[in-house]
Parts: C-alpha cells; structure tokens; sequence
C-alpha cells in the first residue's frame, strides 16, 4: 500500500532511521475528522504527513501556529487530547481512537473571531493586560470574564475519568540527565565503575541527535546501554527539580496505561547534566508563521518520522547543523530555493503569507517565493539544573551561548552543553565525566556505608586513582545571531515581540528581571528554554549593554511542566483506630476526625448520652489518651520539673492532676500520672499532646538532665482505656473485676492493678472528668473489644450505653474542667487557665517557674471564668467575643453547650481581669453580630458544685462469669481464620510471589538500658542490628538503648521473667516493657519487599547499607515505623512494626501500593507459597 | 532536601528530624532577671552563615544532638558526638 492511500501525502518511502512502525496502523481524530498515522509518530507528525500545517492561534493575537521546535518544548503544538488539556502534540504519540482538538480557538482554528486582535495590535502592547484590565476596579468581574475567555490553555472536564498519580523513592549512584551520547557514555562509564545508574531521557528513545544525525551510532550506543544491568534507563521522562544534596524530581510520563504521571524522588550521589542544547529560534518579522522550522524540527520530521517537511525551502545557516539540514531537505524531496549561509552576512529579513509562509526576504533584497523556511542560527545550552545546582552560567560572545559556570563536586555537566566537539569528543567528554562522577558517587556510598548502624565492621573506601583528568570540551565558536533587522516574536507563547521588549526598556524598565515582569516574557508555557537568550539579548541591544551584563533571569523548578496529579500523587496521611472502632462503626457512632484519630462524636443523640452518664452509667472509648510509661528512681524527679505542682510525695496506688506549662510559663498539656509501682509510673497526656509530650520528656532527659535514671516508653496504644461514669460505675465495673471497688478500699484518685473481664494486667484508676462517679480501665489492647463488648453485656440490666466525644465535652463542661487548647491558647499562661491550685511556686524549680512567679506577681494575663448568659436559651457560638463597654475586645467564649442536667446553657470564657470578679455583666458580641448579656459566674462547676457525686458510696456486686477473652491484632482478620494463643489470626493461604503476613500476635518486648553496658552486652544486638538467640527469640537493636525483643505468640510470661531477671541483676538501669499489645508487627517476604516498602518509605534499602540482620528506623507512609532486614530461608523479608492504633492503615497502605507486585496475604499459621 | 548526619543513624533526609534551632543555656531559675529570662526564650544570634543547633531525630533513634549548619549554603556540615 502506497503511503497517499491512508491520505499521508507527506508520507516518505522508509527512512533509514525512522521510529515508526509501518506495520501498525493508528487512527485518530483531529478536530473531528479522522487521520491515520503508525505506531511510534507524533501527534504532530501524523498531522503534518497528512498536510496540516496550523496547530493552535497565538495567545494574544490569535495568529495561527504551527510546527516550530518539533518537541516537547514547542509553543505552536500545544494541543487538547480527548478531555486532557495542554498535551504537547510534537511530543505526546499517537493511540488508537484518540480525540485531539486545537486550543484556544473559537469558533474555529481555521476562523478565529479573536483573530481581529491582530488588527489591533498596537492597543495590545507589552504590558497591555496589566495596564488596560487594572482600572477602574467595580469592572474587574467583566475583564475577568473576558479575559478568561482568551486563556490559553485547554478545557478541563469535571468528569474526568480517575486516572492515577504515582510517587515513590529511589536511590542511586549517578543519575544522567540527558540519554545522547555523552549521556549515554557518561552513565556507561559510571556503570563500568560498579557504579548504580539511573539515565534519564526527556524524548522517547535515547540517542539525542545521533537520532538523525548518525542512526547507526546510536542505536548501538542504545543497545549498550539497555544491556547494561547497572543502567536503569528511563524515557519520556524529565528531571524536572535539582535541590539540597542532589535530592531530583523525576517525572515520568504515562508510566503505566491509565496511570498519567508518577514522580520518582531520586536521592543521587552524583548528578550528571548531560542536556545537549536546544535550537534557537531567530527573531524577524513573520517568524512565527507556520512554514518557519528550525533546522532540527526539520530533521526530526524527514528522518524520525519520514515525513516531507515542505516543497520549496529556503534554509538559514549558520553551522554545520544547519548544513547537514540542506542534505537532509534534498533527500527528502523538498526543492532547496536558497541557502543564506549567515556565516556569511546574509540572513532572512521576513516571511510573508496568509496564514503561512509564501514568500522569504533575504538581506540580498531577494524575495524568493518558498513554503518552508528552515533556520539554524544558534543554540541555547539548557543549564536549567546546573542552575538549580548553585552553577552561575556566563555569557560566551565566541560561542553565541551561555557556558556552565562550575558547581560544588556531585554536579557535573556533559557533553554539548559545556561545549563544542565532534561526536567523538563529546563521547570522551561524557565517558571521563561519567568516570568522574562515580567516583564521588561511591567514594559518598563508602561514607554512607561507615556511617550506617546496620553495617558492622569497617568497609573498604574505594580507590580513585588512575581517575582520568576531564578534557574540557572546545569553546564553541558561533556567530552571533539573535535578531535580524526587522522585529518578531521573541516569546511565541505569551505573545511577545522584540519591539514589544523595545517599548518596556523605553518606558524604563531596564532590566531583564523588570522587563520579564512587566511584558510577561519567558513566563509562559516554555518557561524561557527557547526564547531566554533572544529576551536577553533584545534587552541587551535596547539598553546599550553587553549580553554579559544584562544577565539572565533565575531558573527555577519545574524544568518542564509537570501535572498537580504528580506532585500530589498518592497522598499518605495516617489514620488511627482505636480496638474497638469495628463496634463503633456497627453502632452508628457519627466519626470525628480529631487529629489522626477517627473517634465516635456520638451515637445519635449526644444529650442522652449525657443524662445516662447522670442518672445510670455510660462508658466511653478513650483510647487516644496520651500515656508514657516511666520507669526509674529519678521519675519524681522528672513530674516535679514538668508539671508545676508536687510529687515527691506521690504514694504507691495513688493518682495526681498535674499541669505542664512551657519555658514562658504558656499551658502545654495535663494529665493524671499514678504511682504504680516503687519505680513505675503511669502518665496520662491529652490526645493531641501525646507525642509533644514524648518528646518534651526525651529532650528535658536527654539535654538537662541526663544523669537521671528514668525510661520512658510510650504505651498510649498498648492499652485500651475505657471510661465506665455515672452512678451505677461501680456497680458496673465491680461485676467484672477482682479488684475491691468499694468506696472504702478504692478512693478517689487512687490506682489498681488486676483483671477485668478476664484480662489480666489492667489498670483501674478512679477519677472524675465527669464529674460523676467514674473508673478509667486501662486494658491490653488486644482484648479491648472483648472488654467493651463485656461491659454492655453485664450492664444491660443498669441501663449502660456508650458515650461520645461530644456527650464528654458537655460533661466536662458541666463540671467545670477545662481543655487544653480549648479554653487555653497559645498565650495562656497557667494562672489565666484558673490552675493557681496546680501551680506549687515553692517548689525549688520547675519547667516556666519564672514565668509563673512573674505573672503571678504582676496580675497580668486573662482569666478563665464560667458566663452564664441572661437568656439562658442562647447558646452563643465558641470563639463569640466578650466587649468591654466601649466596644472594644475584653475576651471570647471558649466553651459553650446546652447542659441537659441544668436545661439551661453554660459557657468558660477567656476575659479580661476587670470583668472576671464574679458577678460582673458582660456583653457578648456573636458571629452574626447580635450582642447578648451575660453574667460572671463563682467557679468554673455549673453542675454539683459541692462535689457529692463523686462521694458515691454504692456496694459493690458479686462478680459474674465471662466468656474467655479475645485477643485481636490492629488489622482486621477475614473469612479464613483461627486462633493461636487467645487470638484470632488470620489463616489465609498463600498466593503471589509477595506475601504479608500479620504477626502482631508475636510476644513483643522493649528492653531500654544504657547503649553500652551489661545489658547491651548479654543481649548481643548492637543498635542497628538484630540477633537470633537459641531460643528463637529475635532480639532488635532498634534504638540506642532499646531493645525489641520478638518471642512466640503466648510466650509472655516467660519472655518477661527471663528479662526482667536479667534487668535485676544489671549494673545500670534496665527495663523491661510488655509491647505485645501496642504494636502492629508485619512480615514482608519476596523479592520486590524491598521495591514496596521504597513506595513509601525513602531509605536507601540496598544490601550493602541494610544487609540482613539491619534494624532501621524511618517513616512509611507517614508512620513512625521500624524496618528489619529478617530473610527467610535466603529470601528477602522485612519485619516491619509500628505503634498498634496505624496498624491497620499501614496495612492497607502496603497492599495497597504492592497491588503492582501482587502482593497478597499469607496467614500467621500458613506457609509461603514458593 | 537537605541531608543531615544523624550521629547514630548516618545520613537521613531532614524530614525524618526535628529542627529545634540554637540553644542558648537554661539561666539560674533563682535568680534570672527578665532580660535574661527572655534572652534564653526569644532572643537567637540567627547568623548568617554556620549556626549551631539542636536538631531531633523524631522520626528515627530519637536522640537529640547538635548540627553545625551553614544558613547561607543551607548544608549541614557536621554533628557532635560520633557515638559509635
Ligand atoms: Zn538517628
């Protein structure tokens, strides 16, 4: 079949380098009418072989566009693709029933209504956006209108199918930005020192313009580098971003089918800029008709795609490029009219034609009627990330072009864009700077390696000598040809003439950075690759200044465009459950978002819940309450400096309200802490203020004062923490436990240890936030559904229910306790939050004391008191301000409910000292305006004032007998599944090549002693480091002076004795911690374990940085977790573990991203499947 | 991004840490005077060029320590205490 039968009359015979595939046909339509084209064209292409030639109307004037680079970076093809906007049609290939359609072209491309702009032109001059649509201003919803119907840019469809975005990490030796031949040699040279390295093009196949220029090279080159195992090549793809450390955005385009973009933040050791240069367009009246090609879009055309560019051309040249071109033009048929050989003198004055090139004036006067008209006057070196890399490019007037300037070792520049040479020379230059590169990249890895934990003993640092010296490339030597003697587009995109620059320099706009300001030059699409040097040099000529002093503008990320999908990609925010929020969900609880946790607000009808916590009982999951075990003599030292009240005298069994407050005395959390032992406490923190306090305790320990003995371990989710309130509360509670609950042998504020529902280990304290009667247990978390299941079961006959947030706050509120970061802020200091009782200003110290003592002295701050409005119906807004009575601003509401118990609305408020005398009547401005009266109340307690509540001396009941308890992991087991030490694990039989496998049924110990020591002796892990004991235990150096310790499931009691025994008998401080219930503990096992696990988390997972038997510590999807390197019979495997409450997110998570692996489940008790 | 020396774990990105800023130390809580209160609270040499400062490693061994961190280059150039 000829190629005129599938109407391609530009078609030629087989080219000797040509990319397309003639044996696969594709059909698509262009604006509604139907092309075909092979496997491998362009849009572009495919169309032009078809004999179209206007590809999109100009941003301002509406002209018509058409083929000027033939690349990505084309201003002219920018093109819609079915409902995808702004597709670069010289670059994006033809599929099989694709939809392309013009942009910004109304009614038509062929007749544009706006094309009367051109008309007026002189009313659109540099700055005429700016100017005209600024003034007046009650007009700036019509210009918006207007102006938005003139945008350049594509229709973006509501109804877009979902299409994915992908982000993952990678790591690696060298990475090659730019795959032609210095790239190509550079990345073989580096990958024949041993280096790892990623080669990245921009085009579809590597080669640059060997391409063209010499097919036969480069698919050898091509051949080489694909056989090479240490080279990962990857095409259509762009590094887009250079920052700190060598740290890339690599986007790859359409990766995947249905996948658009993914983003690969690459950490490479060495940086290779290998970029090549891009053609530089000349500047002439009639420049941007279609017709005007640069020499290498000419090229590209004849020998990629085998497509006849025009009939009759007039060729500009000013190198051997351009000369190469005429060959190629000849070849292909086309009727070379005239060669103007600008080495010469000669050049192009304009190109005349209705809507595309006729006729080309030379300087010669000559008017030559053409259809074509090809330049090649120069070349623009792309330095966008030798830029972003601290590199200075200076202007070489020699070479016409912009020179790499140097940057700091780990950046190199290669080949074409740091110089002139012969194929050969640049293959030299790319090969030696390659060498170069890899050996910085490994001589880093060899630091990195020494300064790994998980790598023990010394490694060998890699020898460089024999290295060879790097022969700079020739200085390139160019005639400089930036604008003829007539004006044209400087900036194709925004529409920007070099007269249009003229006139911003004359109204005073001197420099680059200005004029770029006000004309909007380089700021479209193209973002300055093609026309930055023309811009600048314009400017250059109208100021009277050199190129050199003109400068340049700042490159900045991104090098090309990139979609938003990428960079937001797969987005990982954690979420935490508490054990028991599969019940939550079956009953209807309405979820809350507080932080990362999903909490119920309430179970229909929160003022119910509020009467049954008053009248019977209610029990509420309050899981996410902060809690940090402390261990150690020196703990009373460590409450004494962080909360402000005293406890040096805290007995064993007893519970204390402590307040913290920061350094400027500002309120930062509080909590109960209860003695439980001789040297072990219990602290509780607010939900929010867990991990601040954490850290708060590690940095006062670990700066301050670290001669004290204390180990702090956080148990927030070992536990399940239930709130059993109302006066039936120990009716209820004393049916399940052994502990004596009786008003005499319990007291307010006071702690137990024993079982509930069957479950040991539990801890009880009696307190009141409530203000009623009310037992917090804290029980392992594992069997925290079975508890609360429990609980509801045997309280049936006392009415209980649960409880939500929201009843919680009205509870509270009634009896007058407040929450941190409710009703205090980030002024708050302690005697503003109504805490003098808390603040012990004798003690010799503690964390704020000056502050303290200072506020106390001088009266300053706000107060907290309880308003009660004068219509006791209105329940003004939180955040409602409180006015003084000339109007001005004297505090705001900070909590405000309808209290059932009183049926009227009770309200704390934040007010100035000279409101808060009890009695005082303010006024209250709400969000809607209206103001309201209100009364200062005595106290902060609206409901039992005295506190007889709390004095509840009902009689415990007998206990009840439970059914056995339940263990659950965090992770939801399905259909298949069976228990193994009381709990329920999963039994799903094996499948894939990669397996996860839940194991947080394991025996999960943490040891903490001092890094060195007899106990970091006897348990033989060094931090970073794991150790399998005879007995099969697997001991986890996971942090400096912790220890995990992973045993059989069931093997608690004895894992515990053994080490408590060893922690005796110790020379320095060790203790022991049971974690079994507060971490999710997962095996990955295949060989892509460790490919997922960088989808999500970005160390460096290698085998000579984290071998078998590494212990590490990072973040996966957001969540602090730990990552042992633990093979399986020579396979790879990861343990990866976390605190228990992100278990089943990171669960989720992982499948999730190992779908592409087939990553699939295996049971606890199941072998893999091999 | 920048990368920083943990002296424990080796080189991690500085997402994984915590960037407490410069130290100056805690004065006598006896006898400080306000100006000295509020130097130790708000006051920062914010050099331009190499600062000292206490960095955490919250997202992996969870030790506190000391980088010395060039504000004009933003490179982190070194970290007390080679503890291994
Ligand atoms: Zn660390």
């Amino acid at each position: 079949m000829t190629p005129s039968e599938h109407n391609q009359p530009l078609r030629l015979v087989t080219q000797p380098n040509e990319e397309i595939d003639r044996s696969q046909r594709v059909t698509f339509t262009w604006n509604g009418k139907t092309y075909t084209g092979y496997q491998g064209d362009t849009i572009v292409s495919a169309l032009y072989a078809a004999g179209e030639r206007v590809f999109s109307r100009s941003m301002k004037y509406h002209s018509p566009r058409g083929v000027l680079t033939g690349t990505l970076h084309d201003p002219g093809t920018i093109l819609q693709v079915d409902d995808e906007p702004n597709v670069r049609g010289a670059h994006r290939l033809i599929e099989e029933g694709m939809n392309v359609t013009s942009q910004n072209t109304w009614p038509s491309l062929k007749y544009d209504v706006r094309a009367v702009n051109q008309l007026g032109a002189r009313f659109l001059g540099p700055g005429f956006y700016y100017k005209t649509f600024m003034k007046p201003d009650f007009l700036r919803p019509a210009y918006q209108r207007v102006l938005r119907g003139f945008v350049h840019g594509g229709k973006v469809s509501k109804n877009r199918p979902e299409e994915t975005y992908e982000k993952r990490y990678a790591h690696t030796d060298v990475l090659v930005a730019g795959g032609g031949p210095a790239g190509m040699e550079a990345a073989l040279a580096a990958a024949a020192s041993g280096a790892s390295v990623m080669l990245v093009e921009e085009d579809h196949q590597l080669g640059g313009h060997l391409r063209w220029a010499d097919g036969q090279l480069a698919r050898e080159l091509r051949a080489q580098v694909t056989a090479n195992p240490n080279i990962t090549v990857y095409t259509n793809t762009t590094v887009a971003a250079r920052y700190d450390d060598n740290w890339l955005a690599v986007v790859q385009r359409s990766p995947e089918p249905g996948m658009g973009e993914r983003l690969i933040k690459t950490r490479a050791r060495s940086l290779v800029v290998a970029a090549g240069l891009l053609e530089r367009p000349y500047v002439f009246e009639g420049n941007d008709l279609p017709g005007v090609l640069l020499s290498t879009a000419a090229r590209r055309l004849i020998n990629l795609y085998s497509v006849r560019p025009g009939g009759r051309a007039v060729v500009v040249t000013a190198n051997p490029e351009g000369d190469a071109a005429v060959e190629d033009l000849r070849r292909a048929g086309v009727e070379v009219v005239a060669v103007v050989d600008a080495r010469q003198g000669d050049t192009v004055v304009r190109a005349t034609g209705r809507g595309r090139v006729q006729s080309v004036e030379l300087s010669t006067g000559q008017k030559i009627a053409a259809d074509l008209l090809v330049t090649a006057v120069g070349w623009t070196a792309p330095t966008s990330l030798l830029n972003m890399s601290g590199d200075k490019p200076y202007y070489e007037p020699q070479a016409a072009r912009f020179l790499p300037g140097g940057t700091e070792e780990g950046v190199y520049a290669a080949g074409g864009i740091s110089g002139d040479g012969t194929v050969a020379q640049l293959r030299d230059h790319g090969a030696a700077v390659g060498a170069r590169a890899a050996a910085h990249a490994l001589a880093q890895r060899s630091l990195k390696i020494a300064s790994a934990p998980t790598v023990s003993g010394q490694t060998e640092a890699p020898t460089t000598e024999n290295l060879p010296e790097v022969q700079p490339l020739p200085v390139p030597q160019h005639p400089e040809l930036f604008r003829s003697s007539t004006h044209g587009f400087v900036d194709y995109s925004e529409d920007i003439t070099s007269s249009d620059l003229q006139a911003a320099v004359a109204e005073g706009y001197d420099s680059a950075e200005l004029v770029k300001r006000f004309t909007t030059v380089t700021m479209g699409p193209l973002q300055g690759k093609i026309e930055l040097v023309n811009f600048i040099a314009v400017v250059a000529e109208a100021t009277g200044k050199t190129i050199a002093e003109t400068g340049t503008t700042t490159w900045r990320p991104m090098y090309a465009p990139v979609t938003l999908g990428a960079l937001a990609g797969q987005k990982y925010d954690p979420i935490r459950y508490s054990s028991i929020q599969t019940w939550h969900e079956a009953h209807g609880a309405k979820p809350m978002i507080a932080g990362q946790w999903i909490r119920p607000e309430h179970y229909g009808d929160p003022q119910a819940e509020v009467r049954r916590v008053r009248d019977g009982v209610g029990i509420i999951d309050v899981s996410p309450l902060g809690k940090i075990d402390l261990r150690g003599p020196d703990v009373p030292k460590l409450l004494n400096l962080l909360y402000t009240n005293k406890w040096s005298k805290l007995g064993i069994g007893k519970v204390r309200y402590g307040v913290m407050v920061s350094e400027d005395g500002v309120v930062m959390d509080d909590g109960v802490t209860a003695r439980l032992d001789e040297d072990h406490y219990l602290m509780t923190t607010t939900t929010g203020g867990a991990g601040r306090v954490w850290d708060w305790i590690e940095e006062w320990l670990q700066t301050f004062h670290p001669e004290w003995q204390v180990n702090a371990t956080p148990v927030s989710t070992a536990y399940t923490s239930i709130n059993i309130a109302g006066p039936h509360a120990r009716t209820l509670l004393s049916r399940l436990t052994d502990v004596d609950v009786s008003a005499e042998a319990f007291k307010y504020m006071e702690v137990r240890t024993g079982t509930v529902a069957g479950v040991e280990n539990s801890i009880l304290w009696r307190i009141g936030f409530t203000g009623e009667l009310s037992y917090e247990i804290h029980v392992p978390a594992a069997y925290g559904l079975h508890v609360w299941e429990t609980l509801l079961e045997v309280g049936q006959d006392l009415g209980v229910g649960p409880f939500g947030i929201e009843a919680q706050r009205i509870l509270r509120l009634e009896t007058g306790h407040l929450i941190v970061g409710q009703d205090t802020d980030g002024l708050t200091q302690g005697y503003s939050a109504g805490l003098e009782w808390a603040i012990k200003l004798d003690k010799d110290d503690f964390v704020g004391k000056p502050e303290l003592a200072w506020q106390q002295q001088n009266q300053t701050g706000m107060r907290l008191v309880a308003v009660q409005p004068v219509d006791t119906h209105v329940v003004p807004d939180e955040a409602s301000q409180i006015l003084f009575g000339n109007g001005t601003i004297a505090g705001r509401i900070t909590s405000a409910r309808l209290s059932p118990t009183l049926g009227r609305s009770i309200c704390l408020a934040q007010v100035e000292q000279s409101l808060a005398e009890p009695g005082t009547m303010v006024t209250i401005r709400q969000i809607d305006g209206t103001m309201i009266q209100g009364k200062v109340m005595e106290g902060l307690t609206a409901v039992d004032k005295e506190g007889t509540r709390l004095d509840n001396d009902s009689q415990p009941e007998a206990r009840v007998e439970v059914g056995e308890p339940i263990g659950r992991s965090p992770v939801r087991v399905g259909d298949a599944k069976t228990l193994l030490a009381g709990w329920e694990v999963s039994a799903q039989p094996a499948a894939g090549p990669l397996t996860i496998q839940d194991q947080s049924v394991m025996t999960k110990l943490e040891v903490r002693s001092s890094f060195t020591g007899s106990t970091a002796e006897k348990l033989h892990a060094s931090f970073g480091r794991t150790h399998r004991s005879q007995d099969g235990t697997l001991v986890i150096g996971s942090g400096p002076g912790q220890w995990y310790i992973l045993g059989e499931p069931g093997s608690q009691q004895t894992m515990l004795n053994a080490l408590q025994h060893m922690a005796d008998s110790a020379n320095e401080l060790t203790t022991v911690v049971d974690l079994t219930h507060g971490r999710a503990l997962f095996r990955i096992t295949g060989d892509e374990a460790a490919a997922l696990l960088n989808k999500l988390c970005s160390l460096e997972l290698s085998d000579d940085i984290v071998p078998d038997g590494s212990a590490l510590r990072s973040s996966v999807a957001g969540v602090v977790t730990d990552i042992i390197r633990d093979d399986v019979d020579g396979a790879l495997s990861y343990l990866v573990h976390c605190e228990r409450s992100s278990g089943q997110y990171l669960w989720d998570t992982l499948l999730d991203a190992g779908a592409e692996y087939r990553l699939a489940e295996v049971g606890y008790t199941m072998a893999y499947a091999n | 991004m920048m990368q920083i020396n943990c002296p424990w774990c080796g080189l991690r990105n500085a997402t994984e840490f915590k960037q407490h800023g410069e130290k100056p130390p805690r004065p006598d809580v006896a006898n400080a005077t306000r100006e000295q209160w509020a130097d130790y609270l708000y006051f920062r040499n914010n050099t331009w060029g190499v600062v000292k400062e206490q960095w955490f490693h919250s997202s992996g061994c969870r030790q506190f320590f000391m980088l010395h961190r060039d504000t004009f280059a933003n490179k982190a150039i070194r970290s007390e205490g080679d503890v291994r």
